[in-house]
C-alpha cells in the first residue's frame, strides 16, 4: 500500500523534549511551581500584615542554612554529571552521579532534620511558625519524593533497564531535581534571606 | 496453518489490537478514552441528579415563610453540598467527560496521549467523590459553604469532621483534575491528524487547552488553602487565625484566586461546543473564527485578574476595589466577542431548529442575561449593596445552569446519536427544552428581585410577611418544573438508547472528523490516520469546490497499538507513537491514594502509611520499563 511507504520513513516513539514523557515531567514542574508560588504568597501576605515584629522570634540562623543550600546546588551539579554521562554512554559515571546526588539529598534532610530541632518554635506557636515548618516541609516532601525517584532509577540502571538510548527516565528525575533545587532558593530566599533584607 | 493476522481484515485486525477483554476485570482495567469519557459523562450527570435533589429539598423548605421541614443543620449541610457537587464534581467533569470522548475522535488518532493518567484521572474522581459524599453516611456532610471561609470553617467553630471531608476531599479530586488537564495540553500538542494545525481546531478544543492550562494555576492555591485548613484544625496550626498573627482573609485571597478561574473553567469548553454545533444547524462556518479562539484563549488569561470581586465587601483598600472591578468589567469583551459572533453566525445562516440548537440558542440567551447582572455586580456601589444577597444567586445560577447545563444536555443531543449510534427523539427534545427553559427562568429570574428587596442567600428560612413568600413559591414551581424538564431527557436518553432511530454516519452533516467514523465509533475509532486540510474536512466540496483532506485513506499503524504523533503548531508527522494499552495500575494508584486521605480523615497514622508505600508501589509498577529489546 502506498500509505506504508509514508510511515516507514518516521521513527517509532519519540524521544528528548518531544516525547509525551518530558512533556508530562515539564508539566508536572509548572503544576507544582505553581504550588510553591502559592504556599510563598501566603508567607508574604501574613507578613504583610502582621501586627507585631516579622519574624516573630528575630531573624533566622543562617549557619546551618547557608551550608545546605550549597549542598543541594552541589547536588544538582552531581545529577547534572550523571546525567550528561548516560548521553555519552558512560554507565558507570551514570550510576556513581546517581549514588553521590543520592547521598547529598540524604545529607541535606538530615541537616534539616538538625535545624528544626535546634528552632525554639514549634508547629503551632504562631502563624509564622506554622508557615516555616509547612513551606520547609513540603519542600523537604518534594525532596524526599526525589531521592525515591533517583533510587528508583538506580535500580533499572543496575538491571539494565536504563540504556544510552533508553534515558528517558534519568532525564526527567534529573529535571525534578534541578525544579526541586531551583524551589529551594526560592523557598531560602523568602524564609531565610528575606527579613535581612529588610522585607517583613 | 491457520491464516496469520496479516491475512485478517483491516478492521479485524485493528480491532484485536484495541479491544479490552470482556468482563468485570476488563472493564476496571480498560484505557479506552471513550470508555472513559463515557463513564464521565454518566458520573458527573449521577451528581448533577443529586444535587439537583438537594436544591429541591431546598426549595420545598423556602416555598414558604416559617417553614420546619429542614433543621438549620440540614439547611447548612444541603447547601453546602449542592454547591460542591455541581461545581466540583458535576460541572468540570461533566466537561472532561466530552473531551475525553471526543478529542481523539475529532483529532483522527487513536486515543489520548496517557492512556492510562486518563483512566487515573477518572477513578480519582469517582474515588473523591465518594469520599464527599461519604460524608452523608456518618451525618456530618460539610457544612460551612461551597467556599468555606474561615474562621468559620475552623475546629473552635465548626468542631467534628465535616470540614475535614471538604478539605481532603477537594485535595484529592484535585489530583483528578490536573492528571487530566496535562493530558489534555499534551493530546492536543502531540496527538493531532497531520495538517491539523492550531488553527484548524474545533474551538471547543480551544475552549478545553484554555481551561486546561488555567487548571495547572488555578489548582494549586486550593489545595494550598485546604491543606493550610486541615492543618490548622488538626495539626494546630494558625494560617487563619487572627489572634495568632493568621489571617481569614488569606483564606479568601487563595480560595478565590482558584475560584474565579474555576468559574471560567466550568464555561469555556461548554462556549466552545455552542461554537461548533451552531455553525453546523446554520448550514455555515462560524463567523469570526479566529476572534471566538482568542476570545476564549484571554477570557481563561483575564480570569486570574478579577478574583478580588468576590471580596468587595471585605475592607479592602479602594484603590483595589477599582482595579478589581475595571478588570471585571474588561472581561466583558471577549464574552461580548463570542456572543456576537454567535448571533452573527445565526443571522447569516439558515438555522435548522432542531433540540440541540434550542439549547444553544436558550443558551446564548441566559448567558446574556446572567452576563448583564455580572456587569452590575462588577459595580463596586451595586456589589455592596447585593452581595450576599439572592440577586448573587440569580446571577450565579443563570451563568452556570445557563452556560454549563445547556449546552452541555443540547451537546448531548448533537454527539449521542455518535456515542449511542442512535438519534434522540426531537419530539420529546423539544418538550424538554422547553421545560427547562421556562423553568429555570421561573426558578431564578425572581431571585433578582428578591435580592433586591433584601433576602440574604443561606438563610434556612425566613419571616412571614417581608413580602417574600409569592417569589419564593414561584420559585419553587420552577424549580420542579425544571426538574421535569432534566427528568424528560433521562427518559428520552433511556428510550431513544434502545429504540432511537439509527444515526448513520453523520446525521447531522457536520463539518469535524468526529462525523467521518461509524456510529458508535470502532474501538480503533479511525481505520486510517486521516490527513486535514482545512478548518471544515468534512464540508470542503461545499466550501472549496472539492475535498483535500484525505479522510479514509492513510497510514494504518496496525503494529500493535499506534497512533501518529505530529508537531505542536503545524501538525506535520514526527514519529508513529506506541501507546499503552489496558492496566490495573491506574485502579490500584487511585484506591491507594483513597486509603491515605481515609487516612487523613480518621488520623489512622497507620492507613495513612499504608495508602502512602502502596502510592509508592504503584507509582513505580506502573512505570517499571520493558527489558529493551536485544541490541536495539
Amino acid at each position: 500500500m502506498a500509505t506504508a511507504t509514508t510511515t516507514r520513513s518516521l521513527p517509532v516513539g519519540l524521544r528528548g523534549k518531544a516525547s509525551p514523557a518530558f512533556w508530562g515531567m515539564a508539566l508536572l514542574i509548572v503544576n507544582e511551581a505553581s504550588f510553591f508560588a502559592y504556599l510563598l504568597f501566603s508567607y508574604f501576605y501574613l507578613a504583610a500584615v502582621a501586627h507585631g515584629a516579622w519574624p516573630p522570634g528575630g531573624r533566622p540562623e543562617l549557619k546551618l542554612a547557608i551550608p545546605n543550600t550549597v549542598i543541594l546546588l552541589v547536588s544538582s551539579g552531581t545529577m547534572w554529571w550523571a546525567e550528561s554521562g548516560v548521553r555519552k554512554g558512560r554507565m558507570g559515571r551514570l550510576k556513581l552521579g546517581l549514588l553521590i546526588t543520592f547521598v547529598l539529598g540524604v545529607i541535606f534532610l538530615a541537616i534539616q532534620g538538625v535545624e528544626y530541632a535546634s528552632k525554639p518554635f514549634g508547629l503551632r506557636a504562631d502563624a509564622y511558625s506554622s508557615l516555616f515548618y509547612t513551606i520547609t516541609g513540603f519542600h523537604g516532601a518534594h525532596v524526599a519524593v526525589g531521592l525515591l525517584m533517583n533510587l528508583v532509577v538506580q535500580v533499572w540502571v543496575w538491571r539494565g533497564l536504563v540504556t544510552p538510548t533508553r534515558r528517558q527516565a534519568v532525564t526527567n528525575i534529573a529535571w525534578y531535581w534541578h525544579f526541586v533545587d531551583v524551589v529551594w532558593l526560592a523557598v531560602f530566599t523568602t524564609l531565610y534571606l528575606s527579613p535581612y533584607f529588610g522585607l517583613r | 496453518m491457520a491464516t496469520t493476522a496479516a491475512e485478517l481484515p483491516l478492521d479485524e485486525r485493528l480491532s484485536r489490537i484495541w479491544e479490552t477483554r470482556p468482563g468485570l476485570l476488563g472493564a476496571l482495567s480498560s484505557v479506552d478514552h471513550k470508555t472513559i469519557g463515557k463513564r464521565y459523562l454518566v458520573t458527573a450527570f449521577v451528581f448533577l441528579i443529586l444535587g439537583g435533589v438537594e436544591a429541591l429539598v431546598m426549595r420545598v423548605q423556602l416555598a414558604h415563610g416559617a417553614l420546619g421541614i429542614l433543621s438549620p443543620e440540614e439547611y447548612d449541610q444541603l447547601f453546602t453540598m449542592h454547591g460542591v457537587t455541581m461545581l466540583f464534581l458535576y460541572a468540570s467533569p461533566i466537561l472532561s467527560g466530552f473531551s475525553n470522548y471526543l478529542w481523539p475522535l475529532m483529532l483522527g488518532s487513536r486515543d489520548m496521549a496517557y492512556p492510562r493518567m486518563n483512566a487515573l484521572s477518572y477513578w480519582v474522581f469517582l474515588l473523591s467523590g465518594i469520599f464527599l459524599y461519604s460524608s452523608f453516611l456518618v451525618g456530618h456532610a460539610p457544612d460551612g459553604g461551597w467556599f468555606a471561609y474561615a474562621p468559620l470553617t475552623e475546629e473552635l467553630f465548626s468542631p467534628g469532621v465535616d470540614l475535614d471531608f471538604y478539605a481532603l476531599g477537594l485535595t484529592f479530586l484535585g489530583i483528578s483534575t490536573t492528571v487530566g488537564a496535562v493530558n489534555f495540553i499534551v493530546t492536543l500538542a502531540r496527538t493531532r491528524a497531520p495538517g491539523m494545525s492550531l488553527n484548524r481546531l474545533p474551538i471547543f478544543m480551544y475552549g478545553t487547552l484554555t481551561v486546561s492550562v488555567s487548571i495547572l494555576f488555578a489548582m494549586p492555591p486550593l489545595t494550598v488553602a485546604c491543606i493550610f485548613l486541615f492543618f490548622d484544625r488538626q495539626f494546630g496550626t494558625h494560617f487563619y487565625q487572627a489572634a495568632f498573627g493568621g489571617s481569614p482573609m488569606l483564606w479568601q485571597h487563595l480560595f478565590w484566586i482558584f475560584g474565579h478561574p474555576w468559574v471560567y473553567i466550568v464555561v469555556l469548553p461548554a462556549m466552545g461546543m455552542v461554537s461548533d454545533i451552531i455553525p453546523t444547524f446554520c448550514r455555515r462556518p462560524l463567523v469570526g473564527y479566529t476572534f471566538v479562539a482568542l476570545a476564549t484563549v484571554s477570557t481563561g488569561l483575564l480570569g486570574f485578574g478579577v478574583w478580588v470581586h468576590h471580596m468587595f465587601a471585605t475592607g479592602l483598600p479602594t484603590m483595589t476595589l477599582s482595579f478589581f472591578s475595571a478588570a471585571s468589567t474588561i472581561i466583558t469583551i471577549p464574552s461580548a466577542v463570542a456572543v456576537f459572533a454567535w448571533l452573527a453566525t445565526i443571522w447569516y445562516g439558515r438555522p435548522w431548529f432542531t433540540a440541540s440548537f434550542l439549547f444553544m440558542a436558550g443558551f446564548v440567551v441566559l448567558f446574556v442575561i446572567g452576563g448583564v447582572s455580572g456587569v452590575m455586580t462588577a459595580a463596586v456601589p451595586f456589589d455592596w449593596q447585593l452581595t450576599d444577597s439572592y440577586f448573587v444567586v440569580a446571577h450565579l445560577h443563570y451563568v452556570l445552569a445557563g452556560i454549563n447545563v445547556f449546552p452541555v444536555i443540547g451537546g448531548i443531543y448533537y454527539w449521542f446519536p455518535k456515542m449511542s449510534g442512535r438519534m434522540l427523539s426531537e419530539r420529546l427534545g423539544k418538550w424538554n427544552f422547553w421545560t427547562m427553559f421556562v423553568g429555570l427562568n421561573v426558578l431564578f429570574f425572581p431571585m433578582h428581585i428578591l435580592g433586591m428587596l433584601g433576602m440574604p442567600r443561606r438563610v434556612y428560612t425566613y419571616p412571614v410577611g417581608l413580602g417574600w413568600d409569592t417569589w419564593n413559591l414561584v420559585e419553587t414551581i420552577g424549580a420542579f418544573l425544571f426538574a421535569v424538564g432534566v427528568l424528560l431527557f433521562i427518559i428520552n436518553v433511556a428510550w431513544s438508547r434502545a429504540f432511537g432511530d439509527r444515526a448513520g454516519v453523520n446525521p447531522w452533516n457536520a463539518p469535524s472528523l468526529e462525523w467521518s467514523i461509524p456510529s458508535p465509533p470502532p474501538v480503533y475509532n479511525v481505520a486510517v490516520i486521516p490527513t486535514v486540510a482545512s478548518r471544515h474536512p468534512l464540508w470542503e466540496p461545499e466550501l472549496i469546490g472539492e475535498q483535500k483532506s484525505r479522510i479514509h485513506e492513510g497510514p494504518t499503524l496496525t503494529d500493535g497499538r499506534e497512533t501518529m504523533a505530529t508537531t505542536t503548531l503545524d501538525a506535520q508527522p514526527l514519529a508513529v507513537l506506541r501507546m499503552p494499552g489496558d492496566s490495573y495500575w491506574p485502579l490500584l494508584l487511585a484506591l491507594s491514594l483513597a486509603a491515605f486521605f481515609y487516612g487523613a480523615l480518621l488520623g489512622w497514622w497507620w492507613l495513612i502509611g499504608v495508602g502512602a508505600a502502596a502510592t509508592f508501589v504503584s507509582i513505580t509498577g506502573w512505570l517499571w520499563p520493558e527489558p529493551p529489546a536485544e541490541e536495539a
